[in-house]
């Protein structure tokens, strides 16, 4: 069980902050979860509806030779977003391998605990958890 | 503060509702304190009212060990450390219709903290209306708070006090399909802490939302009294128990029976289901019936 190299320095990155700043850290990331490429956006049946989270957060996986993750939630629901968006991040162009090696408590390591609640993490190791099943789900049919 | 607006005039306690015109008239006031309390911990900091300081009801309002609110002394310390001073009239706001605002406000009531209000119609109200947002963090200087004792029995019960109120009225606030048991958690959110679904016997059912329009404002007088004087069969009621699943919800309905609709002695039971629907041997109803107090025969009341 190990991280992507992306995954590595983002938790690096929480680590090396104090706590209340890690929370801005999640603002940044929530800021930069991309808009869904057209082709999803015309198509949200073909998402995922993450039921560990309180809000809608949907989710795609794409896998070629590398797992591209897509993913939407609201404005109203930043950490949501921030949390999709640095498992997006963190997950982007990595091996099939690689994405599935990520551990499922990896959402514990960015030290959030205390600024965010175990509670609220919930939902994004529930989010790592569709992710990875997906990536699974794509090799069946290759 | 104990001027009222004219479109509140009809409610119990009008004070005790502020309209977004006011919030915005009164930012510079030194003796008013906005206070933003929303489900998503980051929503204050994607953009929040000037001047409004947060308060998260997860990581500042619950003990992080224990299974109860924060100490005396760390509430006082919270307080002063957000510069909200013992006489500060407090207005809270927040997202989902004012649902986690509400909470905040009765955690406040229970250290004594008198001088609330909540601000009609909460965060989607404000943005609705195209008031300005900041993300710059609020910062307010720190101030002296003193230690007071949390009043548990008020406003507050506890297992046991559901269990001895048994027979007398309840209300249940949770979504159809949580007072049904077909599920434990509200639709939509995840599936969390208790072994039993259903409801308490003898609550009625109304759903928390019902006591808000569409845009998150709360119902006239008389459309709330339909409701819950006529509905739920509250009417001439002075001993009322709300709950739902961690006793957010029923925060929400707390105010509104409390301060809308003038009924004393309304007490929030916090443990709620994920409390009842765990503990060994209580009584639990489940389908659409309200159902009947064990070893009573026919409906209570």
């Amino acid at each position: 069980m190990r991280l992507t190299p992306a995954l590595q320095r983002t938790v690096d990155d929480f680590q090396s902050m104090e706590e209340g700043d890690r929370l801005q850290l999640l603002l940044e990331f929530a800021d930069e979860l991309p808009d869904l490429p057209q082709r999803y956006a015309d198509h949200p049946d073909l998402l995922e509806r993450v039921a560990e989270c309180q809000s809608p957060v949907f989710l795609l996986v794409e896998v070629d030779d590398h797992v591209h993750v897509h993913a939407s939630a609201p404005a109203e629901a930043p950490t949501t977003r921030g949390f999709a968006s640095i498992l997006a991040q963190g997950l982007e162009g990595a091996t099939v391998g690689e994405a599935l090696a990520v551990p499922t408590d990896m959402p514990r390591l960015l030290g959030l605990d205390r600024v965010v609640s175990p509670l609220r993490l919930r939902g994004m190791a529930g989010m790592l958890g569709r992710i990875q099943r997906q990536v699974r789900e794509r090799l069946d049919q290759h | 503060m104990t001027e009222s607006e004219p479109r509140f005039a009809e409610y119990a306690a009008p004070e005790r509702l502020v309209s977004t015109d006011w919030v915005a008239a009164h930012l510079d006031d030194p003796d008013v304190v906005i206070v933003e309390s929303d489900e998503d911990v980051l929503l204050y900091e994607v953009g929040h009212i000037p001047g409004a300081v947060k308060v998260d009801w997860h990581t500042e309002l619950n003990d992080p060990v224990q299974r109860d609110y924060v100490s005396p002394a760390a509430f006082a310390e919270l307080l002063g450390r957000k510069g909200i001073g013992r006489d500060t009239t407090v207005v809270f706001y927040g997202d989902k219709a004012n649902w986690w605002a509400t909470y905040a406000l009765w955690v406040f009531a229970l250290y004594g903290h008198d001088r609330t209000r909540i601000m009609d119609g909460g965060r989607d109200a404000w943005i609705a209306e195209g008031r300005e947002l900041t993300r710059e963090p609020a910062r307010r200087p720190a101030v002296e708070v003193p230690v007071v004792e949390r009043d548990d029995r008020t406003l507050r019960a506890f297992r046991d006090d559901v269990l001895a109120h048994l027979g007398r009225p309840l209300v249940d606030v949770r979504s159809p399909e949580e007072y049904a048991g077909l599920r434990t958690t509200a639709p939509a959110y995840p599936e969390e802490g208790a072994l039993r679904a259903g409801h308490i016997p003898t609550a009625a059912s109304v759903p928390w939302g019902r006591a808000v329009h569409e845009d998150g404002t709360f119902r006239s007088r008389a459309e709330l009294e339909a409701i819950y004087l006529d509905g739920a069969g509250l009417r001439g009621a002075d001993d009322v128990i709300a709950y739902c699943r961690i006793g957010e919800r029923s925060s929400h309905t707390w105010f509104v029976l409390t301060y809308l609709l003038g009924i004393p002695g309304v007490r929030n039971y916090d443990g709620s289901w994920t409390e009842w629907g765990s503990l060994v041997g209580v009584p639990i109803a489940v389908g659409a019936e309200p159902g009947t107090v064990p070893g009573q025969t026919g409906p209570a009341r």
